[in-house]
């Protein structure tokens, strides 16, 4: 009935969210808010060498703003800060745009059936507008609206 | 869980009234529709559809001052809803009902006519914490350019307001209590008459805001001895854009107009200008014409229903529908007071709202989630959002048992 929406990976990751910490020595960060909802979300990255080194999260939101924020973590481990502006934009095209899911994604792809759902896309990237302002160093408080 | 239904609501045919609502009939997923979010639109019955639909086929033309046939016609369909509101709300003259887009429109028009003419510096302004958005924020652009002061009439745990807190606001400077009959985020009904009389003692006004009350009990503002009383026709079954405020006629009549334009005037030089008389010097410009109209028939239909009947019908449903969700293992009541109406609002431990609402929306179950414009009431029960089922007297026992089942559906997903 939902399982387009909430497939099994975004469920497991919904209810056991990795890298749902915070970190210590991160040296870039970001607070990341829906108004929509209230969720609100705080992201920490390791940057070294122009490599994210080790990402993760705080805060609580649905299944989907959850599952999003974790496997986000998941998937920039080891890119270099380039490559994960990239992954931004790839992400925001799997959410609105019919185009082939890039291959680079990887198991976010589990997130194309939120595009079937337009009320529920700014939970699914919450995390990455958060993403993006941690990587650019603007260090506000970035919202969805 | 059955109940016998009661003596009171025996009679109300709900299977009828369904035939009266054409949205009611149809399948969203592949599932009936259960509609639980009147609180945020109602739906409406033909017979304001077939009112609006009559207007612009048949009687269409500007009111006021047209000698035409058509433009009378229409004069007088218009005019003819506010004797109706007059008669809704008990009010002494239809000069006391003044139309404007909404309840949220009624306040700003008091906060901005009244308020800049009567709040001075240091002056207060009684609010609830029980207050939707838009009961809060015009009092605070009048605090704000007045430098006068904002004061909140706090809440129990049970989302009731404490009234002996309430007494200690009051005090010589304040001016205007602004709160909501019934809140529209956990459905709390505010003992009205008591907090007018205690503002009243205080040397204060009092403003209801009866966007919440005004579907589902029968309003007197004359019983409530209330100085502004205001509701939105669409929640009333009528269509959105139109909404009614209700004012004493002597603070009416002291009151600046508010905007400027067409109709409000007497005459008009480049020198000056003359007002017209209350209520039309608060209605600038052509109004929503087909909404009053629709907001008439909608007026019609509730009180040929009967107000009374509706609020037992109502009564019985919530007590259901209150029983039906304490099953639920996990399922936390948001908004427990003594005296409510047509709101369950709630979560669930570990489920997000929005998470509940889109898998409901799969079993064509809609209810609203989020804040409900309510974030001061969120932030008090530390909590994001609720989900909210509200009620209609459309709405039936099934209804809720499929809410009931959803919300098991739901558990079985996320739990």
């Amino acid at each position: 009935m939902v399982d387009d929406l909430y497939q099994e990976t975004i469920l497991d990751h919904s209810k056991r969210p990795r890298n749902h910490h915070g970190m210590e020595d991160a040296n870039r960060r970001a607070d990341g808010y829906n108004p929509l909802c209230g969720d609100r979300l705080k992201l920490y990255l390791k940057v070294e060498n122009d490599i994210v080194q080790d990402a993760s999260f705080e805060g609580a939101g649905c299944a989907i703003s959850t599952a999003s924020a974790s496997l986000m973590t998941e998937s920039l481990k080891g890119k270099t800060r380039q490559e994960a502006l990239q992954l931004i934009d790839k992400f925001h095209n799997l959410l609105t745009t019919e185009t082939p899911a890039s291959r680079d994604l990887g198991k976010l792809v589990v997130f194309c059936g939120v595009r079937d759902y337009p009320a529920r896309v700014k939970c699914a990237t919450l995390a990455w507008h958060t993403l993006k302002s941690a990587l650019n160093g603007t260090g506000e408080v970035t919202s969805t609206e | 869980m059955s109940m016998a239904p009661s003596v009171v609501s025996a009679g109300f045919d709900v299977e009828k009234i369904r035939e009266d609502f054409p949205v009611l009939k149809q399948t969203i997923h592949g599932k009936p529709l259960v509609y639980l979010d009147s609180a945020a639109t109602a739906q409406k019955p033909f017979a304001v559809i077939e009112a609006i639909r009559k207007f612009h086929e048949v009687d269409c033309a500007n009111i006021h001052r047209g000698v035409h046939e058509l433009s009378q016609r229409s004069t007088a369909a218009y005019e003819e809803t506010r004797v109706k509101a007059k008669r809704f709300l008990n009010a002494r003259s239809k000069n006391e009902i003044v139309f404007v887009r909404g309840a949220t429109e009624g306040i700003n028009l008091v906060a901005s006519t009244w308020g800049r003419k009567n709040v001075k510096e240091g002056d207060e302004i009684v609010i609830s914490a029980l207050e939707h958005h838009s009961n809060i924020v015009p009092w605070q652009m009048l605090c704000e350019e007045k430098s006068a002061k904002l004061r909140v009439i706090p809440m129990n745990d049970r989302g009731e307001l404490i009234l002996e807190e309430y007494e200690k606001l009051l005090g010589p400077r304040t001016r205007m209590v602004a709160f909501g009959h019934v809140s529209n985020a956990l459905g709390t009904v505010n003992p009205a008459r008591q907090i007018i009389e205690m503002a009243h003692r205080a040397g204060a006004l009092a403003l209801v805001d009866g966007a919440q009350a005004a579907p589902h009990m029968k309003i007197d503002v004359q019983a409530l001895d209330a100085d502004f009383y205001t509701f939105s026709g669409h929640k009333v079954f009528g269509p959105t854009g139109i909404g009614v405020l209700y004012g004493r006629t002597k603070l009416l009549l002291a009151m600046p107009p508010y905007q400027g334009g067409g109709d409000m005037i007497r005459t008009v030089t480049f020198e000056k200008t003359t007002y017209n008389d209350v209520p039309y010097k608060f209605e600038a410009g052509t109004p929503n014409i087909a909404g009053g109209i629709g907001l008439g028939a909608a007026l019609d239909y509730v009180t040929h229903l009967g107000l009374d009947r509706i609020a037992a019908y109502e009564h019985e449903l919530l007590a259901y529908g209150t029983e039906a969700l304490s099953q639920i293992p996990g399922l936390r009541m948001i908004g427990t007071a003594r005296d409510k109406a047509a709101v369950l609002s709630f979560v669930i431990d570990g489920i997000h709202p929005h998470d509940i609402g889109t898998v409901l929306d799969r079993m064509g179950i809609a209810v609203r989630t989020g804040h409900h414009c309510a974030q001061p009431v969120m932030d008090w029960f530390h909590i994001p959002a609720t989900t909210r089922a509200s009620l209609a007297f459309y709405n039936t026992r099934a209804e809720l048992d499929a809410l009931a089942e959803g919300l098991r559906r739901v558990k079985e997903v996320f739990g």
